[in-house]
């Protein structure tokens, strides 16, 4: 009985440990909520309906809404759980390495969390300078994340992808493991796919 | 108890203490096969590079002080590569943490990197080397089959040539 209380406490340990390659350029600011639910939604959109309207602040300052793309460009929705986080802070650096493949596939991106602005641009300026929007989903909390079936039960968005075309038809969704950054392979190959339809 | 296994972590590798034994994938590109003067494919471990001193870069694609790092780093490369007495006896790893290979390869591209990166997409190996943060370096010095870490440190390398003069020194080159 001890050795299996000994042994749980032991693996327990191990997965509570996330295991992430933390930028320095983060310093000590970054907040860890240790392993989380990988998922804790219930998505309220499929494949090959129509993405909902929404119009949300975008950092830069202005509103974005997804109309302002409808039939010039494929739109690419990363939402993100939280400012200041471990995976969060290592995934949109990565996007902004690779604007040319979003070029070649005509598509941009939109990175949302549920952060008011003031929050999202003293954590985004720490990325450098960014390529693509990011938007504030904060008020009405989550309202957008909550339409698409995104918003966590603690308030937070889920770590999803949506692939929506020029007609505002999602083509593609990821609601991944929380914990884990999508593979950005995944991504490029679905981006690619919207070329042969 | 508890506490005394949660805090049995492993620390990075110290200066004056020898590298652990990681297992790297080989690149199938064979430039990087002939910089590290291995051949074939498979896995290899730093002892088999072909070197007296191996640098290696712990970094992610998606690190913004990695990106910001790159060019400096392309220089060292150019630093040690153009120079007779250095050329042939340091070499440049890079490891990329949580990175696929399509991962690494856009980094490489991106920045036009010239030493082979290698990914380590679930953690393996960032686990054994004290799950640093980025980037970070640790230069290994070769001799027998045996590593000495000379140099173990998170952030930018700074200045290129006096960090050149440091590991020379330290690893006794000539």
């Amino acid at each position: 009985m001890k050795i299996k209380s000994i042994l749980a406490i032991f693996i327990s340990c191990i997965f509570a440990q996330s295991a992430y390659a933390l930028s320095e350029a983060y310093k000590n600011n970054i907040y860890n909520p240790g392993q989380l639910k990988p998922v804790d939604s219930v998505l309220k959109v499929k494949v090959g309906q129509e993405a909902p309207y929404f119009i949300l602040k975008a950092v830069r300052g202005g509103m974005i809404s997804l109309k302002d793309y409808y039939g010039k460009k494929n739109v690419v929705i990363s939402f993100v759980p939280a400012a200041w986080t471990p995976v969060c802070s290592d995934q949109w650096p990565g996007y902004n390495i690779v604007k040319d493949i979003f070029d070649s596939n005509d598509a941009v991106l939109l990175g949302i969390t549920v952060d008011n602005i003031p929050t999202l641009y003293s954590w985004t300026n720490q990325m450098g300078k960014l390529w693509f929007d990011v938007l504030s989903d904060f008020w009405p909390h989550g309202a957008v994340a909550e339409k698409l079936g995104v918003l966590r039960s603690d308030g937070v968005s889920e770590r999803a992808l949506f692939i929506i075309d020029k007609k505002s038809i999602i083509r593609y969704i990821d609601v991944h493991n929380i914990n884990q950054r999508p593979p950005l392979e995944i991504l490029v190959r679905e981006l690619e796919k919207l070329k042969i339809r | 108890m508890m506490t005394a296994i949660c805090f049995a972590e492993i620390n990075p590798p110290q200066a004056g203490g020898v590298f652990p034994e990681i297992e790297l994938l080989k690149s199938s590109n064979p430039v990087d096969l002939t910089y590290l003067g291995l051949s074939g494919s498979g896995i290899f471990k730093i002892q088999q590079v072909k070197a007296d001193v191996v640098i290696i870069e712990i970094f992610s694609m998606y690190c913004p002080y990695c990106q910001g790092e790159a060019p400096n780093i392309n220089n060292l490369y150019s630093l040690i590569e153009n120079n007779p007495a250095l050329k042939n006896k340091i070499k440049i790893i890079g490891i990329g943490i949580n990175n696929s290979l399509f991962e690494t390869d856009i980094f490489k591209n991106k920045y036009k990197i010239a030493f082979p990166l290698v990914p380590d997409e679930d953690f393996k190996l960032h686990k054994i080397i004290g799950e640093v943060r980025t980037p970070y370096f640790i230069v290994v010095k070769l001799k027998g089959g045996k590593t000495e870490v000379i140099y173990s440190k998170l952030g930018a390398l700074g200045d290129n040539k006096a960090f050149l003069e440091k590991i020379i020194k330290s690893a006794g080159l000539k």
